[in-house]
């Protein structure tokens, strides 16, 4: 039976339970799901799972999130190099990563279903959209048999449903094409996901208003579409069992869900209105920071410039000129950005000018892998310049601390007068969370102070941070010329005496140094007298490496965690902290990089567990690693 | 209008000077001029120099940006707000300065190497934004900084120490390029003629736009004498043609030719053995994009002189003056920027 969409829009549940004729479904309460929703690019899996997700943070879980597609736009249909995921962990616990296995696959077809199958949990639930298991779309993937009926898939547990058949019947009669028609089926795929998991329809419904609002053909097909998933779930007949996962005990407070870009681009905002400064952004696009450059330029209200430039180097170097004008500015890229703005990085380092460098890592060398995450641009950030050319560090931790870890490296720029490097990964970018939302008014002040006195003012001097004096043009009687030639102290006069250089490239040295002085120290979470083994990491490691410490030390184990937010300078009690313990291990998406720098600044044995798939670490990679490492006390 | 209301400023609603009197010399740095004795960068500071304080604007809202090169150096000796930045970069700084803000005068400083070559491709996208900077272009025919190599301009068979053979590169045209990228001021001068240097940085100056002034430059050292028949007393007048608005095209010893257009072709003509009169000539139009692309290309043009002077002045709307409006627009629909109501955008829920 089908209900009218009016009355489901009302209040889907209730009426469900009000209906007669049903079978009896069975309500089962867990602690945590994991869905993989996987499809062609086309598909629009990534929205589904976005609407998923939002949905699921207003029902009140914990949740993280994991968006995985490939660099290709639009790659042909059915292919296997064209597939599109996004996975989503939502919980009635705190929970720090978006899962490892997933419990449910949902595959809009063949190519969808070989390129997914393998992380599924066994015993695993896929739903999968027979109408796409054609023998074109079983070719395309390699398939010699149809996985439906050979058996292949008798390990897990299989709806097999006629998803696009199903969507063209929901919205006939509203004259759209079979092409459009066919182009809800993810709402129609995701209202059946909402019914398994007893999740309201009204958040997707509000979003397809607001997004369609200028096609009501369109909006009226994906609600029908939406509503006919969710009645699918009622009268299909193979659903024994609802599932619900209630609300996470979350810290009090006013939620919203957040992705690291979003939050990047908050902290822009704030950033400008804590410090008192005209916000400038110069940006070229590059996946996976163009996003920041699409948010922030709808901030133009908060008087905000975005200048998209002609190439990464006139985003810097705009930036740079923006910030001698007297602006706070910020350059968004990727590595391969990186590598085009080291000379103007130098250039900031030496005019000490203060920028802040946005690098939201993906996998390289080169172009590698556009759309994956990696953090193999940690040494790059640290040394990649010509000549001695310390620029401080900061790193962000999940998609809400981009927030916070951008207003850090804004507070770092202003105050001390550097260009600061913000490292985000395209796993924090495009992932989400909940996030509490903070209040204006409780964030830290950063008032900048330019100066404007002429008797007390040279260009170089220095205040107890070894920070020069911001002075911008306009102001009388400062008039100075600054620039990338070698510079004597005070004055900021050129001079290329070998005294005075190996004076500079010290002074630069310590006042990135001394910011150890203005940091916190480095927290151990676990046994703070030291024990066995402590887990250094830095970056978007930190919920694989928190969800896999919380469990092993549960299960007894001397393990315990401490997350670097500063890279450069690193806490000044670094040292103290890795001393305390036995062994020392640093998972890190990459090859090695920060075990370099501790290995060499501390002469401390660590290990490096490394992953360089383009993937973010499962919590149970590095629970096996300390399993493998340590047996448990007790 | 005629050119000279514009250059004096009559037609151009400029308030009377209420500064003190600023002159040359406040306009110059202690710091040492360290080009070599001869350059031609010595007489362009000099008129730069000379010219400023007509304006009325005070010496600290000036910046002069700059690349590298041996023109770059020119902030240092300026006693005006300046960086020296990284090579062929100049025009993105002064982007990112001058869209922040619009009050101050930017003065771009850069060379055939630092603007046409390693920096060409921030050159072309700040004069098409028509962002409201002076660009000065130092055009000496080679890389001085370096000691000698070709550049850009470099004349075809060149020999250089680069080139021992000979350069087999085409040399660009700037005033070609800044036409191309439809800049809405273009001119040329050369570094001996100082009365016409100052009227082209006095038009700069009033220009609402990107003005574009590329200047021959002799470099004593490495390319001596690159200008010589445009210089040289004896000859300049057969080989340099001063175009100005309004007037005919006129030049030669005694302005005894002309230049005509043949249909679209222009062709040099003598006044004196009867068949042309200075009625037949071109009338140059400052205002006219296609008459400045064919004046251009006379530019080392086998029989005919190189034209100096303004190719083209035309008014756009300035990139920071449309960037400015938006922030404007959007502050009247949104209201000024609210941060907690963009912290609490989208959907939100409670936790207690």
């Amino acid at each position: 039976m089908r209900f009218s969409g009016d009355r489901l829009r009302l209040s889907p549940h209730a009426l469900i339970t009000n209906l007669e004729g049903l079978m009896d479904t069975t309500l089962e309460v867990l602690d945590q799901v994991v869905i993989r929703f996987a499809g062609d690019s086309g598909d629009g899996m990534q929205l589904t799972g976005g609407q998923f997700t939002q949905t699921s943070a207003i029902v009140g879980n914990d949740l993280a999130t994991l968006p995985d597609f490939p660099a290709e736009i639009r790659a042909p249909a059915g292919t296997t190099y064209g597939v599109s995921a996004y996975q989503l962990n939502f919980s009635s616990l705190d929970i720090h990563t978006p899962g490892d296995a997933p419990d449910v696959l949902v595959a809009m077809n063949p190519a969808a279903m070989i390129t997914n199958l393998g992380m599924l949990k066994r015993g695993g639930t896929i739903i999968v959209n027979s109408d796409a298991f054609d023998k074109k779309n079983l070719d395309l993937a390699g398939y010699t048999s149809n996985p439906l009926d050979d058996g292949s898939l008798s390990g897990y547990q299989v709806f097999s449903l006629p998803l696009s058949k199903g969507t063209l019947a929901a919205v006939e009669g509203l004259g759209l094409s079979t092409k459009e028609a066919g182009r809800c089926k993810n709402f129609y795929t995701l209202g059946l996901l909402y019914w398994i998991y007893n999740r309201p329809l009204d958040t997707t419904m509000k979003w397809i208003d607001e997004k369609f609002g200028k096609k009501p053909q369109f909006a009226e097909a994906n609600r029908k579409a939406l509503i006919a998933g969710y009645n699918l779930g009622e009268t299909v007949d193979l659903f024994t069992t609802r599932y619900d996962v209630k609300p996470a005990k979350l810290t009090p407070g006013k939620y919203r869900n957040i992705m690291g870009n979003q939050a990047v681009a908050l902290g822009m905002v704030a950033a400008c209105q804590k410090t008192g400064l005209q916000g400038f952004l110069g940006s070229y696009p590059i996946t996976p920071a163009s996003d920041i450059l699409h948010e922030m330029s709808r901030f133009k209200q908060f008087g905000f410039v975005t200048f998209q430039a002609e190439d990464e180097i006139a985003a810097i170097t705009s930036a740079i000129g923006a910030a001698y004008g007297g602006a706070l500015a910020f350059t968004t890229t990727s590595g391969p950005g990186v590598a085009l703005k080291g000379e103007a990085i130098g250039l900031a380092v030496m005019t000490e000018t203060p920028i802040v460098i946005c690098n939201i890592q993906r996998g390289g060398p080169s172009t590698g892998l556009p759309t994956k995450t990696e953090q193999a641009d940690l040494l790059q950030a640290l040394y990649g310049r010509n000549g001695e050319c310390p620029v401080p560090v900061v790193a962000a931790q999940t998609p809400g601390d981009c927030f916070y870890a951008l207003l850090e490296a804004a507070r770092i720029a202003t105050k001390f007068m550097t260009p600061v490097f913000l490292l985000t990964d395209g796993y924090l970018a495009n992932g989400a969370e909940p996030w509490r939302i903070p209040a204006a008014a409780d964030l830290p002040d950063m008032k900048v102070q330019f100066h404007t006195d002429p008797d007390t003012f040279h260009p170089y001097d220095r205040n107890e941070w070894n920070a020069r004096p911001w002075a911008v043009p306009g102001t009388p009687g400062l008039e100075h010329r600054i620039g990338g030639l070698e510079k004597e102290n005070i004055t900021g006069n050129i001079n290329y005496g070998s005294e005075n250089h190996e004076a500079m490239v010290k002074l630069r040295a310590a006042k990135v140094a001394g910011i150890a002085n203005d940091i916190p120290e480095l927290e151990i979470l676990g046994d703070q007298e030291g024990g066995d083994l402590l887990i250094l990491g830095w970056g978007s490691t930190y919920g694989a490496i928190r969800a896999a410490v919380e469990r092993k030390r549960e299960q007894g184990y001397s393990v315990s965690q401490a997350h670097l937010r500063h890279l450069n300078p690193l806490p000044r009690n670094t040292a103290e902290v890795l001393w305390k313990f036995k062994h020392v291990a640093i998972p890190e998406m990459n090859m090695g990089q920060l075990l370099k720098v501790i290995r060499a600044e501390f002469l401390v044995d660590a290990e490096g567990w490394n992953k360089v798939q383009g993937l973010p670490f499962f919590a149970s990679e590095i629970e096996a690693r300390i399993a493998q490492t340590l047996s448990p006390r007790n | 209008m005629d050119t000279e209301q514009i250059a004096n400023g009559v037609a151009l609603d400029i308030p009377v000077p209420v500064l003190p009197k600023q002159s040359a010399r406040d306009f110059a740095s202690t710091a040492d001029v360290r080009w070599c004795p001869g350059c031609g960068d010595y007489a362009i500071l000099a008129q730069v120099q000379r010219t400023l304080p007509d304006f009325d604007r005070k010496k600290e809202d000036y910046v002069f940006v700059s690349g590298i090169g041996c023109s770059s150096r020119f902030p240092y000796y300026m006693n005006c707000y300046g960086i020296h930045s990284i090579h062929g970069r100049a025009p993105a700084v002064a982007s990112g300065l001058k869209v922040m803000r619009p009050d101050l005068s930017v003065w771009i400083v850069t060379g055939d190497g630092d603007g046409l070559s390693i920096g060409g491709n921030h050159l072309m996208h700040l004069l098409r934004r028509n962002f409201d900077c002076n660009l000065l272009l130092f055009n000496n025919r080679i890389y001085g900084l370096t000691k000698g190599q070709y550049s850009p301009t470099s004349e075809e068979g060149k020999k250089t120490k680069s080139t021992p053979f000979g350069s087999v590169d085409h040399p660009i045209n700037p005033v070609l390029l800044a036409l191309g990228c439809e800049t809405t001021f273009v001119s040329r001068t050369i570094d001996r003629e100082g009365k016409h240097q100052q009227e082209m940085y006095r038009r700069a100056y009033h220009h609402k736009g990107s003005s574009f002034v590329e200047i021959y430059q002799n470099c004593n050292i490495f390319n001596d004498g690159a200008f010589e028949n445009l210089t040289d007393k004896k000859v300049k007048s057969d080989n340099v043609i001063a175009i100005e608005h309004g007037k005919p095209l006129v030049f030669g010893l005694n302005d005894d030719k002309g230049i005509k257009l043949d249909g679209f072709r222009p062709v040099v003509v003598s006044l004196t053995d009867g068949s042309h009169t200075v009625d037949d000539l071109l009338v140059y139009d400052e205002t006219n994009h296609e008459l400045a692309y064919i004046i251009a290309r006379l530019t080392d043009n086998p029989g005919f002189p190189v034209p100096i002077g303004i190719f083209l002045a035309v008014h756009r709307e300035t990139y920071e003056d449309l960037a400015q409006r938006q922030l404007a627009y959007a502050k009247e629909k949104l209201g000024p920027g609210d941060l907690d109501e963009i912290l609490n955008e989208g959907d939100t829920w409670v936790v207690s």
